[in-house]
């Protein structure tokens, strides 16, 4: 199966890159663009004969150990898909 | 004084750290690879500065969680000194032995210069024997060097800020802050006071050829705090 997670950036952390981002739509005339916020989106594959327990709960202990720093960011699991 | 050198793939201050050990300072100093179990025989370990494993997810996070990892924290919970130069501090922060983590400078570009710091907060084993107040002139080189920590004001009150980016005159002022961090904030230090980070890179400010010899007073104060010569940090 398939899961997917968002990492973003919390709320209050500066994200130069998204500002940098948002400069450059609006250069291109997308004046509608108010603020940007550049994440990251990782997509694992998951070998079922290796899962132990939950998936859910393992894909949140895989954010919290290595895939999001929670000092910085936040994170958000995708409802997983065959 | 015997060092420890941590060397990840992607490391690229380690022999820059080696020379001024053995070269400048006549001490020894041995290359660990990352995939090592366990440390050898040393009075002190350097994470040196580079970009380990590319930088991949964020600088420092996969060699946080490299197998030489578990003998540096065992290490630096027996109060041994540790350094984190850079992607050493990155690593440090990551892997939770310092808190706080280090991200995108504010201005997104990559830095390289130099800059003042003022050393202050409480004595480590690398900083005792420099006076406190005393300026240093180091170069950086980083593109992830803003610190962000949640609970700054803390940080402050344990007195664990060690490094601050100043002006030539000591002034904490926003001009003299190259990536946005937090307070200023160059070089910290954990609650016990032995493991110290700092995005600065004083091993290549140990000689006078390179510009500046102020990165060799961490050095010589280890010295000293092996020695027995300076009092020794309770942690």
């Amino acid at each position: 199966m398939k899961v997917a997670v968002h990492v973003t950036l919390k709320p209050g952390i500066l994200d130069p890159q998204g500002q940098a981002v948002a400069q450059a739509l609006r250069r291109l005339g997308f004046a509608e663009v108010a603020d940007v916020r550049v994440g990251k989106y990782i997509e694992m594959k998951i070998d079922s004969a290796h899962m132990q327990g939950d998936v859910r709960e393992r894909v949140e202990q895989m954010c919290r150990r290595l895939l999001a720093n929670p000092v910085l960011e936040d994170f958000s699991i995708e409802d997983p898909t065959p | 004084m015997n060092v420890a050198i941590v060397r990840f793939p992607g490391s690229n201050c380690d022999d820059d750290v080696a020379h001024l050990l053995r070269r400048v300072l006549g001490a020894s100093a041995r290359f660990v690879w990352h995939k090592e179990h366990e440390l050898p025989p040393c009075d002190a370990v350097v994470l040196p500065g580079g970009f380990s494993y590319g930088d991949y997810l964020r600088a420092g996070a996969l060699a946080a969680h490299s197998p030489i990892l578990a003998a540096v924290r065992r290490y630096a919970e027996q109060g041994a000194p540790v350094l984190g130069i850079c992607n050493g501090f990155q690593v440090l922060c990551e892997a939770g032995l310092l808190d706080g983590a280090l991200t995108r400078n504010a201005g997104l570009t990559f830095i390289c210069r130099d800059v003042h710091v003022l050393v202050e907060g409480r004595p480590t084993p690398f900083t005792a024997a420099i006076p406190a107040g005393r300026l240093l002139r180091l170069p950086i080189a980083h593109a992830d060097g803003r610190f962000v920590h949640p609970d700054v004001e803390a940080l402050e009150a344990e007195s664990r800020v060690v490094f601050r980016y100043v002006d030539a005159g000591g002034g904490v002022t926003e001009e003299a802050n190259p990536n946005g961090s937090l307070h200023n904030i160059a070089g910290i230090t954990n609650a016990a006071g032995n493991v110290l980070g700092l995005m600065p890179h004083p091993e290549r400010a140990g000689e006078a050829l390179l510009g500046s010899t102020d990165g060799r007073l961490l050095f010589d104060s280890l010295q000293r705090h092996l020695s027995g010569s300076l009092e020794r940090v309770d942690p």
